[in-house]
C-alpha cells in the first residue's frame, strides 16, 4: 500500500479477509480500502479471488479470518439482504432482478408504497419514473423488466440499489455485455452517483474501461492482494505485472533448451481463420514436436482460439489444413476424427466425470472415437489405464478409484491420459495447471515437454507468464480478441509478453456483444 | 406480469365454445345452465384459485384433491358422530387443513425438497387419513346442510345462483385482488420469477411458502366443505384425482406452469371451460361423459404448446425499444 488512506474518508475497510475452501486457500489475508466518492477497480485474474472477496464482504460466503467496516463500524452480514441493510449493495453481471415483473415492482419489490394493505400502483409507477428519470432513463415502468435490454435492466438494479440507501456500491462485470454507447451512459451515472459520494467498486477484466472510470485499482493475485494504485500513476505495463508477472529474476533463467531451432513438419495450420465477434481472423501454424503458448489476459482471446481451432466453435472465415491438407472443423467430432484433444479450462464441469473410475475416465475419449459398436475388452481397458497410470505418475496407482477422490494434480493427469490414448497429433491445453499444487505444476510442465518430445504437437494456454516461458517455442500474444504478437526462441521471455499485452494500441475495448 | 394475452386466449375459447354449444342447444344459454354451471364446479373453483397462487410462484401442490376427501369425511363424522355443530366442525378442520398446507410450505422450504415430492407425499397422508376415519360413506342430515342447499338467489329466466356458487365467486374475486393489489400477490409471482434473487431482494421466501401452501390447503378445506353442502355425504374416495383437473383448469387459464406469469380470472375462466364441455356432453346425452377428459386433454395439450411458443417468443432477442436509454 502506497498511501495510508485517512480513515475518517474511508467507507469500507476491509482487514485481513481469509477465506478457503477444503484445501483451497482462495483468499489470504486480503485488505482492501474503499473510500466515499470513488471509483475503485478491483483487479486479478481468473482464480485471483475478486468474486470470492465480494461475497465474503457481502456475506454470501461466511470468512475465515478478518474484519470488515463501514464507516468504522464493524460488520458482519450473513446474507445479500443483510449486506444491503448496513448499505452495501451489489449488481451482477446476470442481473439480479425478476424478469417477468414490471420495472415497477422489480424497483419497490416488498417496499411498495401502501394504503390499507394494498399496493398503490398509480403512486409506485409515479415513483419509478422519478428514479428512474435520474439516470436518464425513460420508459414505460409498467412493462416486464424482461422487454428491456440488459443495459436497462442494469440500470434498474443500480436505480433499486441506490434507492435502496445503498452507500458501497459493488459492480461486477457490469460492462460485459453492454455496447459501447450503453457503457458510456453506465459510466455517466457511476460518476454522478461518486460525486453524490458513493462509493463504487468496479470489476472488469476491460483494461481501457478501468483507465477511463476508475481513480483506484486494487489488484489481487492468486488470492492475494499485490497492491493498490492511483490509477493515473499506474502504467498499463506496470499493471499488467501486477496482474500476471511474477519476479522476473527467477524466471527468464528457468527457460528450458528449447532453443534448438530446427524446421519442423508442420502438424495443423490455420489461415486468416476467425469467427466475426469471436477471435479476430488469424494465422497459426502449430508444429510436430513444438509447443506453442498463447498469452494474454482473461477476455483476450485464448480461449475462443483454442476452441475455433479444436472445432469447438465453427469458425465463419479462413482455412484449416491438417498436415496439409484443407479440412473442415464444425464440431468437436471433426476435431476428434482429425487428430485434436482439448483439455477444457473447467475440469469439474467439462472434462473429468467424477463418480467414474480413473480407467472409465481414461478410456472415454477412445471409446468415443471408435464408436458405440466397436467396444474396448475389459481387458484392453485395463491394459491402456495400467499404462497410463504409470506413465503419467498418478497417484494413487489404483485404476479403479472414482475420479472424484483424486487430488486437482492427478485429475488433469487423468484428463491428459484421456486424450494421449486417442494417438492425438494436437493437443490443446486450456489452463492445465489451474488449481493443482506446487509439486503437481511442475510436473505437468515437464509432461508437456515431454509429450512434445515424442512428437506431438502442442497448444497451451496459461496464465502463468513464467510456466508459459518455460515450456513454449513460440508464443502468440492476444489482446482484445486478436493475435497481436508472436515470440519465437531467444525473443520469448516475460518481459516481453508483458509489453505485447500491454502496448497501447488504438484498441476499442470490444465491440459489441461479449 | 401482464398475463393478458393468454387470459384472453382463454376467454375467446370460452366464449366462442359457449356459442357453438348455444346453436346447438339454444336451452344452453340460459340462467338455469350457468346457474347450475356455476353449482357444479363450485369446489373446483375455489381449490382451483389457491392452485393458481402455488404454479405462479413456481410451485404445484398435489395434495388438494385429497385434502377435499379428508374433509368431507371429517365434516361428516364430527357432525353425525361427534355431535360437534357444524359451524365448530368447520372451522377445525379449515383450522386443520391450514396447519397441513403450512406445513408442507415449511417441508418445502426448510429441506429444499421439490413441491412435486412434498406434495405428492401430502396426498398419500390425507387421502390414508381420510380412510383411517372411515371407508364409509357418512350422510349427513344436519339441519344446515338443507338450509344451505335450499338457499339460492332467483336469477332472471328461472336460473338460481346457489350458496356455494355465491362462496366460489366471492372467492375467485377475493383471490383475483389478492393476487394483483397486495404485496403477497407481488411476492408470488416474484418467486415463481426466480426464488433466489427474490430472496436477493429481500423477499422472505421461507415465510412466502408457508403461507401460499397454507392458502392452498385452506382453500382446498373450503373446497370440501362445499363438496359436502355439494353432495350432502362424507366420503374418503371423493374428489379423486381433482388436483389434476385443477392444474388444467390452471394451465388452460392461461397460467404458466413454470411460474411467474398467470392470473385468477384465467383461472376461473378455465373452470368454466371444463365445466362447459361437461354441460355438452348431457345436453348430447349420448356421449360418454368420459369425453370430458379426453376434451379438457385436447384443451390442455394446446394451450401447453400455445404457451411454449410465446415464451419462445418472449425469449427472441429483444428489439430495443426507441429511446430506452437516452
Amino acid at each position: 500500500m502506497e498511501n495510508s488512506p485517512d480513515p475518517a474518508a474511508s467507507l469500507l475497510e476491509v482487514r485481513g479477509i481469509s477465506k478457503s475452501f477444503g484445501a483451497v486457500r482462495a483468499l489470504q489475508e486480503v485488505d482492501f480500502t474503499l473510500r466515499a466518492g470513488e471509483i475503485h477497480a478491483l483487479l486479478g485474474e481468473n482464480g485471483a479471488g475478486k468474486s470470492t472477496l465480494i461475497k465474503v464482504i457481502t456475506g454470501v460466503f461466511p470468512r475465515d479470518a478478518g474484519i470488515v467496516r463501514i464507516s468504522g463500524e464493524e460488520v458482519a452480514p450473513r446474507s445479500a439482504k443483510a449486506a444491503l441493510q448496513t448499505g452495501i449493495a451489489t449488481v451482477y453481471q446476470e442481473v439480479n432482478l425478476l424478469p417477468n415483473l414490471s420495472v415497477a415492482q422489480n424497483l419497490f419489490l416488498d417496499r411498495q408504497p401502501m394504503r390499507f394493505g394494498i399496493v398503490r400502483e398509480g403512486e409506485m409507477r409515479r415513483r419509478a419514473k422519478t428514479l428512474l428519470a435520474d439516470f436518464g432513463l425513460d420508459i414505460d415502468v409498467s412493462a416486464p423488466l424482461g422487454n428491456y435490454s440488459v443495459a436497462v435492466q442494469h440500470v434498474t438494479a443500480i436505480a433499486r440499489a441506490v434507492d435502496l440507501s445503498a452507500r458501497v456500491l459493488i459492480l461486477d462485470e457490469p460492462t460485459a455485455s453492454l455496447d459501447r454507447h450503453e457503457v458510456e451512459i453506465l459510466f455517466g451515472i457511476m460518476r454522478q452517483l461518486a460525486k453524490r459520494g458513493i462509493g463504487i467498486v468496479f470489476v472488469s477484466h476491460f483494461l481501457d474501461q478501468v483507465y477511463e472510470i476508475s481513480d483506484r485499482i486494487t489488484v489481487l493475485r492468486n488470492g492475494r492482494l499485490v497492491g493498490e494504485r492511483e490509477t493515473a500513476s499506474l502504467s498499463r505495463l506496470e499493471l499488467i505485472r501486477m496482474m500476471l508477472g511474477r519476479e522476473l529474476a527467477e524466471t527468464t533463467s528457468a527457460r528450458a533448451s528449447a532453443g534448438a531451432q530446427k524446421t519442423r513438419e508442420v502438424c495443423a495450420s490455420f489461415e486468416n481463420y476467425g469467427k466475426a465477434g469471436y477471435v479476430a481472423p488469424f494465422n497459426l501454424e502449430l508444429r510436430h514436436g513444438e509447443v506453442v503458448g498463447l498469452a494474454g489476459l482473461l477476455g483476450s482471446g485464448r480461449t475462443e482460439t483454442a476452441r475455433l481451432v479444436f472445432g469447438a466453435e465453427r469458425a465463419d472465415c479462413g482455412q484449416a489444413r491438417v498436415e496439409g491438407t484443407p479440412v473442415r472443423l464444425q464440431s468437436p467430432r471433426d476435431g476428434v476424427r482429425h487428430g485434436f484433444g482439448y483439455c477444457a479450462e473447467e475440469r469439474k464441469t467439462d472434462g473429468i466425470v467424477a463418480e467414474l473410475t480413473v480407467r472409465e475416465n481414461i478410456v472415454l475419449a477412445l471409446q468415443a472415437k471408435r464408436g458405440l459398436h466397436r467396444p474396448l475388452s475389459r481387458r484392453e481397458q485395463d491394459e491402456i489405464a495400467g499404462r497410463y497410470v504409470k506413465m503419467l505418475d498418478i497417484r494413487p496407482p489404483d485404476p479403479e478409484r472414482p475420479v472424484g477422490l483424486l487430488s486437482g494434480g492427478n485429475q488433469q493427469k487423468v484428463l491428459l491420459a484421456r486424450w494421449l490414448a486417442t494417438t492425438p497429433r494436437l493437443l490443446v491445453l486450456d489452463e492445465p495447471t489451474r488449481g493443482i499444487d506446487v509439486g503437481a505444476h511442475a510436473e505437468i510442465i515437464r509432461l508437456i515437454r515431454e509429450l512434445c518430445d515424442d512428437g506431438l504437437a502442442l497448444l497451451v494456454i496459461s496464465s502463468e507468464l513464467d510456466e508459459i516461458v518455460t515450456y513454449s517455442d513460440r508464443v502468440v500474444v492476444l489482446r482484445d480478441r486478436a493475435h497481436v504478437e508472436e515470440l519465437a526462441g531467444e525473443d520469448i521471455d516475460v518481459g516481453s509478453i508483458l509489453a505485447a499485452i500491454a502496448a497501447d494500441g488504438a484498441s476499442i475495448a470490444h465491440e459489441g456483444r461479449a | 406480469m401482464k398475463g393478458l394475452p393468454p387470459v384472453l386466449i382463454t376467454a375467446v375459447v370460452l366464449v366462442a365454445g359457449f356459442a357453438l354449444c348455444a346453436v346447438q342447444f339454444p336451452n344452453i344459454a340460459s340462467t338455469r345452465v350457468v346457474g347450475n354451471l356455476l353449482t357444479d364446479n363450485a369446489f373446483l373453483g375455489i381449490v382451483a384459485t389457491g392452485m393458481t397462487f402455488v404454479i405462479i410462484s413456481g410451485g404445484i401442490d398435489l395434495s388438494v384433491g385429497s385434502v377435499i376427501g379428508f374433509t368431507t369425511v371429517f365434516v361428516a363424522l364430527a357432525i353425525e358422530r361427534w355431535g360437534m355443530p357444524p359451524l365448530v366442525a368447520f372451522v377445525a378442520i379449515l383450522a386443520l387443513s391450514a396447519a397441513f398446507g403450512a406445513a408442507m410450505g415449511a417441508v418445502i422450504h426448510v429441506f429444499d425438497l421439490p413441491p412435486f415430492i412434498v406434495t405428492l407425499a401430502g396426498m398419500f397422508l390425507a387421502r390414508g387419513a381420510s380412510f383411517l376415519l372411515s371407508t364409509q360413506s357418512v350422510p349427513i342430515t344436519a339441519p344446515v346442510y338443507s338450509t344451505v342447499s335450499d338457499f339460492a338467489l332467483r336469477l332472471p329466466g328461472g336460473g338460481r345462483l346457489t350458496a356455494v356458487a355465491i362462496i366460489m365467486l366471492t372467492i375467485v374475486i377475493g383471490g383475483a385482488l389478492l393476487l394483483k393489489l397486495t404485496r403477497f400477490g407481488a411476492n408470488v409471482y416474484a418467486l415463481g420469477g426466480s426464488r433466489a434473487t427474490a430472496s436477493l431482494m429481500g423477499v422472505a421466501v421461507g415465510r412466502m411458502t408457508v403461507k401460499i401452501y397454507m392458502l392452498s390447503s385452506l382453500l382446498a378445506g373450503i373446497a370440501g366443505i362445499v363438496f359436502s353442502f355439494y353432495t350432502s355425504a362424507g366420503y374418503s374416495l371423493s374428489a379423486v384425482g381433482v388436483e389434476l383437473d385443477t392444474i388444467a383448469a390452471v394451465v388452460i387459464g392461461g397460467t404458466l406452469l413454470t411460474g411467474g406469469q398467470g392470473s385468477v380470472i384465467g383461472t376461473f375462466f378455465g373452470v368454466l371451460i371444463q365445466g362447459m364441455i361437461q354441460t355438452y356432453i348431457n345436453f348430447d346425452g349420448t356421449l360418454s361423459s368420459w369425453w370430458t377428459k379426453i376434451a379438457t386433454g385436447v384443451l390442455l395439450f394446446a394451450f401447453i404448446v400455445l404457451q411454449q411458443g410465446l415464451v419462445a417468443l418472449a425469449r427472441r432477442p429483444v428489439v430495443k425499444r426507441a429511446g430506452a436509454v437516452s
